[in-house]
């Protein structure tokens, strides 16, 4: 039962409040995509033990989707921060290095 | 026999007598009582047939650690299998009745299960019923299904008469367990300004202390714990709660508490059990320790019981075991017992102790009473049926030679005692082994951590286990209330929560020796002797059977509590882990602590179903959603099938008619004349902006983009791995706003899914979503006859003829004098206006068609006419042709999927090489060759080949099936290999009869294929 800090209405919500939807920053393949792009956007996930930046959406709050940044062993929650961007914010990550001196930063 | 002693007693009171019934006789207790102290003091030693062997047990523990003393409790409506009686409260007209027994307590067929116990080894259940396979549901099911559980089901037309509820709390520090440890504990977080709850499993504060006579700044404990309680109270901060166990720790500090708040008061309207769902920032665990077992030969014969519950009973509630009580101890604190039974002027004949040299204080002053002490020895067997009636010593070194027999009643032992790490557990905290005290505690290197990535569970008391040991006694008074301070003081610290640390009680200490750590008593206990000695009273499991296990290969400790059913059920490692751990680890010649335990898991302790369920029950169990017409339906012969959240009418039966003759009768009369539908529950979603059309263009697989104002078009959805999701009709409300109709079952979702692109992947195009299913009523009429319905109906402001809205077009005006936007659309194949209408104005709506339909023989119709006429139209329905895997390709929907658009949702998908499969069944009708006979739902074609695996080759399967009231003949629609290329073939569907139902592939429209029913 993780409690997740929406970014937008500011409130911490209870994991009854949320649906979870995966591994964030995935670059999307459509038409035209060559099969291995397509694979890798479809299929491929990173699942790591440790840092992991996934999307989550305040179903039964705002509404509004938003990514979280957490550690899938003990799961410590490092951030939450828009959906509406390509990377997490360079604060963040620095947060997470500064705990986690083994974690070698955001790769796409 | 066990008996009520002359006095004491600290929480019975003997001026107010409880009666009680056992078995259908009628006993007495005093209030204060539990069923366990009660039954004691009524001589019921035996109070159970244990679950395999059906071998008679009493009562081994005092709290909710007893494995035996399982009742089935009160009478019809309030009766409840397995709840245990040293957790039962008495109360005046109690009824209980023992379990696992036929036809009675004192005489049981079953028992005849103990002879042939060396006929149930571990994992008999593995080993007995293998072959041959058709005995399986006629034998060995029916068996197992009759010795399967522990008590009784409650009768299944009887219904809970409690009711339960839930509350949800958030608090900065969670205190569990109100002993001295946990009481200290709350004090400090209380102090600290901390938001405290503190919770204790049992009606009264204090835990043991009391029971064991400690004193603290010189008073009896008794004098602290009240005035503790008080200064408690007077902390607007906290919040005290008896009678409510700890039940679980989850994520992020989510704590489950279980308060019985009228388990001791049936039927007073309180509400019974109450669910406390709680977020807590930090929890201190002061749950205490529970005393094992010996394993020694007939440790579970009726009068042994563990030491320190001998004592709990007589300080608690003057009950004494036996005249005649032998100890039997590998530690100092048995002694407490040995002192107290002698105290209360009892007999103990002898203190068997595995230990060769015992000089603590407690065994001294023991001595000093003429207690005598066997050093060194160990219990060879007990002696006794029903009840204890001698011991057998002999020396704790050996093979269990008796050396002398000695009589008594009573048998109180003591394997020393073991920290109750459950709740630390629960959620990642880790154990680590104390190799001198022979136990598992938290290991505060390692301890369970919240979602700051901060430790959010610390352990006080005896539930911290060794802590620092700075004192001679482990699990002293001083050390339990020092800890709890600690750990309320780190728990308050970590929140920001400065305080100054509270006084330190005196509490006056002995000198305590190490026990010896004992697991097999004797040491090398003989193979005859290990059949007969008990790991697990409530599984029934041996010593033998664990070393058996082990021997077969289960050397994982999961393996091997799987297979020997060790620690299962209400137990979950309460008071046969460790022993039953270190019987394994001997067996492996391993260390114990790499054997390791099993996983703790919440509960704690079983709690009720009720009280999980809380308040959701009847009508309220799930939230149904209602058209505005659902009323009219209930009461005009709606027969109501669940569809997404809402329910919706299958047909509407007439009186004296059957449910597939009102679907005839429906279907017949939309077909001539006309009929309605309430067609509200279809998903309505506005999609607005001036990127609109281009967010549908990707979200539909057709053109949404070229759609002309006041037009509408059918639509499909495919996820991006290409497979069909949901389907409907478009509609263009102005140059920017579309509407969109999605399933019945599908508007959130789909609404979920437009959100999810638009936030996550295309924010920056200008688009808002609103999901308006519920603001309109959207009701059919549907039929020859319809137009004639509206224009009596009374039409205002829009032309509905053929020519003014032609089929795929809508208008805006007013009908029956209601705002109205009447959709020429059709899922019937019939001519077909679905009318929108503010969902107020839903019902005088529907009455107002009613009433101008009156004189066509209107009626409404429900769901299943609707999918017969939609399946002689041949056309599709998501959820039955459609089922995850199914993409619009396979369905023959070619001409919904846009050629130009550069890109779609699943259009990359589509084009994957076992999406372009030419041998991808596809979309046929099915007409059986006997007319008459439907296919049965589900049923698969064959070809009469056999696959490699002896599996007979499946070419297909049918997605719909019905009898057609209209063409009079059995339809069907299936997806079939070449299918479209096979027309006029016959193929076989295999039924489970073994029958086989021969049909003829054919074109899937059955009715009107092109379209001049719909198009007038």
């Amino acid at each position: 039962m993780l409690i997740l800090t929406c970014p937008y209405c500011g409130i911490d919500a209870d994991e009854t409040e949320l649906a979870s939807g995966g591994e964030a920053h995935i670059t999307r393949h459509g038409a035209g995509a060559s099969e291995d792009d397509f694979e890798t956007y479809l299929f491929m996930r990173k699942n790591p033990k440790g840092v992991h930046f996934e999307r989550w959406r305040h179903a039964n709050g705002c509404g509004k989707w938003f990514h979280a940044a957490r550690c899938t062993m003990t799961l410590e929650v490092f951030g939450t921060y828009s959906a509406q961007v390509f990377e997490p914010p360079k604060d963040l990550i620095a947060k997470i290095k500064s705990k986690r001196p083994d974690f070698e930063g955001f790769e796409k | 026999m066990s008996t009520r002693l002359q006095s004491g007693g600290r929480l019975i009171d003997r001026s107010k007598t409880v009666e009680f019934s056992w078995n259908g006789k009628t006993l007495n207790g005093f209030k204060g009582d539990t069923l366990a102290a009660a039954l004691l003091a009524n001589d019921q030693v035996m109070v159970a047939r244990s679950f395999k062997y059906h071998r008679p047990r009493g009562i081994v523990a005092y709290g909710p650690e007893e494995p035996n003393a399982l009742a089935g409790l009160g009478e019809g409506d309030r009766f409840e299998p397995n709840q245990r009686a040293t957790t039962t409260e008495l109360f005046q007209g109690l009824t209980a009745k023992s379990q696992n027994h036929w036809p009675s307590l004192e005489f049981d067929v079953g028992a005849v299960n103990k002879a042939m116990s060396r006929f149930f080894p571990a994992g008999f259940y593995y080993k007995t019923f293998m072959a041959p396979r058709s005995a399986w549901k006629h034998v060995f099911e029916p068996i197992v299904r009759k010795a399967a559980g522990l008590g009784a089901a409650p009768d299944k037309d009887s219904r809970d008469a409690d009711r339960y509820e839930y509350f949800y709390a958030h608090f900065d520090v969670l205190v569990v367990g109100g002993g001295i440890a946990g009481l200290a504990a709350a004090l400090q977080a209380g102090k600290a300004g901390a938001k405290v709850l503190l919770v204790e499993q049992t009606a009264d504060w204090g835990g043991r202390a009391p029971v064991d006579g400690v004193e603290i700044n010189g008073n009896p404990a008794q004098n602290w714990i009240d005035e503790t309680l008080k200064a408690l109270e007077a902390l607007p901060n906290v919040t005290l709660r008896n009678r409510t166990m700890g039940s679980g720790v989850y994520d992020h500090g989510y704590a489950l508490a279980y308060e019985r708040v009228a388990d001791h008061t049936p039927g007073d309207g309180r509400p019974r059990h109450r669910l406390w769902r709680l977020r807590c920032k930090r929890i201190v665990t002061a749950t205490g320790a529970i005393e094992r077992p010996l394993s020694f030969a007939g440790n579970d014969v009726p009068g042994v019981m563990l030491a320190g519950s001998v004592r709990d009973f007589m300080a608690n509630h003057g009950v004494s075991i036996g005249d005649r009580v032998v100890i039997a101890t590998n530690n100092d604190d048995a002694y407490r017992t040995a002192i107290a039974v002698k105290e209360a002027g009892l007999d103990v004949p002898v203190v068997i102790d595995a230990r060769t040299s015992v000089t603590g204080d407690l065994p001294n002053k023991a001595r000093e009473m003429g207690i005598r002490i066997a050093e060194g020895k160990g219990v060879s067997s007990v002696y006794g049926g029903k009840r204890v009636t001698s011991v057998g010593i002999c020396a704790q070194a050996g093979e269990g030679t008796k050396t002398e027999e000695i009589a008594c009643d009573a048998v109180a032992m003591s394997g020393g005692w073991s920290p109750v790490v459950h709740l630390w557990s629960h959620c990642g905290g880790k154990l680590k082994w104390d190799a001198e005290y022979g136990l598992f505690e938290p290991d505060t290197d390692f301890p369970p951590k919240g979602a700051d990535g901060q430790q959010n569970i610390w352990a006080g008391g005896a539930a911290a286990g060794t802590w620092k040991s700075e004192h001679e006694e482990v699990f002293s008074s001083f050390d339990a209330m020092h800890s709890g301070i600690e750990a309320a003081l780190e728990a308050c610290d970590s929140i920001g929560l400065k305080a100054k640390k509270i006084p330190l009680p005196k509490v006056a200490e002995y000198d305590e020796k190490p026990p010896l750590p004992v697991w097999s008593m004797p040491q090398g206990q003989n193979k005859k002797l290990q059949l007969k000695t008990w790991l697990d009273y409530q599984n029934d499991v041996k010593v033998s059977d664990v070393r058996l296990a082990a021997r077969e290969g289960y050397e994982s400790v999961e393996h091997n509590k799987r297979y020997t059913t060790l620690g299962m059920a209400t137990d979950q490692g309460k008071l046969s882990n460790i022993n039953g751990l270190a019987i394994l680890a001997d067996s492996l010649n391993a260390e114990i602590p790499q054997v390791g335990t099993t996983t703790f898991r919440p509960p704690y302790h079983p709690i009720s179903f009720g009280a999980i369920a809380g308040e959701a029950r009847g009508d309220i169990f799930k939230v149904i959603r209602e058209t505005p017409i659902h009323n009219w339906i209930d009461a005009n012969g709606g027969f109501w099938e669940p569809v997404g959240d809402w329910r919706r009418p299958y047909c509407f039966q007439k009186p004296g008619e059957s449910v597939k003759d009102a679907v005839h009768r429906e279907i017949n009369q939309t077909r001539t004349s006309v009929s309605l539908l309430d067609a509200s529950t279809l998903g309505k979603i506005i999609v607005k902006g001036p990127d609109a059309g281009k967010f549908l263009d990707m979200l539909y697989t057709n053109m949404m983009s070229n759609l002309k104002v006041g037009k509408c078009r059918y639509g499909l959805m495919c996820t991006e791995n290409g497979f069909l999701s949901d389907d409907g009709v478009v509609a263009r409300l102005n140059e920017e706003t579309f509407l969109c109709h999605t399933t019945s079952g599908g508007s959130d979702r789909i609404h979920g899914w437009m959100e999810e692109w638009l936030q996550t992947e295309w924010w920056d195009w200008k688009v808002y979503t609103a999901n308006i299913t519920e603001q309109y009523a959207q009701i059919g009429i549907v039929g020859p006859k319809a137009r004639q319905v509206l224009e009596k109906m009374g039409v205002e402001g829009m032309d509905v003829s053929a020519e003014g809205l032609p089929f795929m077009t809508f208008a805006d005006g007013r009908i029956a004098g209601i705002q109205a936007r009447p959709y020429r659309i059709s899922f019937s194949g019939e001519l077909s206006y679905e009318v929108a209408v503010p969902a107020a104005q839903g019902q005088a709506f529907w009455d107002a068609a009613l009433e101008a339909g009156r004189e066509f023989g209107i009626t409404p119709y429900g769901t299943e006419a609707l999918h017969v006429m939609r399946a002689e139209k041949g056309f599709i329905m998501i959820g039955d042709e459609t089922d995850g895997t199914i993409i619009p390709q396979d369905l023959d929907l070619n001409w919904a999927i846009s050629k130009k658009k550069e890109d779609f949702l699943g259009k990359r998908a589509q084009q994957r090489s076992h999406m372009t499969d030419p041998k991808r069944w596809k979309l046929v009708g099915l007409e059986t060759v006997d007319p008459n006979t439907v296919i049965p739902d589900g049923a698969y074609a064959v070809d009469g080949t056999t696959r490699p695996n002896g599996v007979k080759n499946m070419i297909g399967r049918v997605t719909s099936t019905y009898w057609s009231p209209t063409l009079n003949r059995s339809i069907g629609m299936g997806i079939v290999e070449d299918g479209p290329d096979r027309m006029g073939d016959v193929i076989d569907f295999p039924t489970v009869d073994g029958t086989s139902i021969p049909t003829k592939i054919v074109d899937p429209v059955f009715l009107d294929k092109e379209g001049a029913r719909q198009n007038v």
